[in-house]
């Protein structure tokens, strides 16, 4: 999962620095994020992983590192294999 | 509030406001857009010794720069866009058949080089851009402009075509986000003035779509924009009267905006509805402006 949100991110984030000198929980707006970057990543990987991202997990904090957006993922899709 | 007629009847019942036909479109009285000049002068007692310059937009932009503004991004729902007959003679006789039959008659209608100003301060901002770097005391503008966005309503409030007056701030961080703390007090000391109930919180843009409920949040989490709210329509729902927005560098960006040192310039802007902040005074002071207390008379005319 790690590396295909790296991968988006490398593909999306538009970030002045590479992807891979990121730590998976380096702060991804102080590395130049921007709203709208983080909302085509947002779109990406809602594609990628077959996933619609739930209106709580639509904010920044979920879009704040590697590691969170990891982390939002797996709630989602926990979620999909009580259901 | 909220009563049996609602405040749209009892705008037109006094013929404050004509209706048209068309939700959001209305003619103006004489005594409307007394109260709206009014209020102008107003404000402007507020900024005017501070701005650098002052401008008024009509109510279109060139499209290309409505392009660069990013709005077809975070707001696709409300934007317009001027079309015009471009046709031959030929097309011409097509068009005339098609409205006699009352068909559609639009197919040979073709976009032109204008957008209606969705914002009163975009068509500043290319302007600004083509000076070259600001110089250290950056630019502060009052400036008017009518605007269009495409939410049909009943509440009068939301209109589709309406006037914003604002002053802009560029400049740098510091420079812009100073100016935006002064005016959020002095947009409250004005409604004081005005015998206004009103109350500032923070707020969001209603960006487009499930994307656009991402960029809400983000926007309220930064503290980019706040309204002031005044109960017009709803005592439930108060409307936003006036904005208190921050900007951050992306306008600077977009336009290619420079501070002395290269780095893009931030931007910050108040904006008066000037349509709401009338429909406030009406709702709050009665249809009479004769009657109004005599503060607020005194604030508006002298």
């Amino acid at each position: 999962m790690i590396a295909t949100i790296r991968a988006l991110l490398t593909q999306h984030g538009g970030l002045p620095v590479s992807v891979d000198t990121l730590a998976d929980d380096g702060d991804l707006y102080d590395a130049g994020l921007s709203s709208f970057a983080s909302v085509q990543l947002m779109l990406a990987l809602e594609e990628a992983f077959d996933v619609e991202f739930p209106e709580h997990l639509l904010n920044r904090k979920s879009f704040s590192s590697i590691a969170a957006i990891s982390a939002a993922l797996s709630e989602i899709t926990d979620d999909r294999q009580v259901a | 509030m909220d009563a049996q007629v609602s405040f749209l009847d009892q705008l037109f019942n006094q013929r404050i406001l004509h209706d048209s036909g068309v939700d959001g479109l209305y003619a103006r009285s004489a005594v409307f857009e007394e109260v709206i000049s009014q209020f102008e002068e107003f404000a402007l007692a507020f900024g005017r010794h501070e701005i650098s310059e002052a401008m008024v937009f009509p109510p279109g932009m060139p499209m290309a720069d409505f392009e660069t503004s990013g709005y077809m991004k975070s707001f696709p729902q409300l934007a317009g866009t001027v079309h015009a007959f471009c046709g031959s003679d030929h097309d011409h006789a097509g068009l005339l058949q098609c409205l006699a039959a009352g068909d559609d008659w639009t197919d040979q209608q073709k976009a032109t080089e204008v957008a209606l100003t969705p914002a009163a301060c975009y068509p500043l901002y290319p302007i600004l851009a083509k000076r070259g770097p600001m110089p250290e005391t950056g630019a502060y503008v009052a400036l008017q402009s009518y605007c269009f966005r495409h939410e049909p309503s009943k509440d009068p409030a939301r209109m589709q075509m309406f006037r914003q007056r604002e002053y802009v701030r560029v400049g740098t961080a510091e420079q812009t986000m100073a100016f935006r703390e002064t005016w959020k007090q002095r947009g409250q000391e004005m409604m004081r003035i005005l015998e206004l109930p009103h109350e500032v919180d923070a707020a969001n843009d209603p960006f487009f779509g499930r994307a656009g409920r991402m960029m809400g949040a983000s926007q309220r989490e930064q503290e980019l924009k706040f309204e002031l709210l005044v109960p017009v329509n709803s005592t439930a729902s108060p409307t936003a009267c006036m904005s208190f927005n921050y900007h951050m560098d992306n306008f600077g960006k977009a336009w290619n905006i420079r501070l002395a040192d290269g780095s893009p310039a931030h931007t910050a802007c108040v904006g008066f509805g000037l349509e709401r902040l009338a429909l406030a005074l009406f709702r709050h002071h009665g249809f009479e402006v004769d009657a109004w207390p005599s503060g607020v008379r005194k604030a508006l005319w002298g």
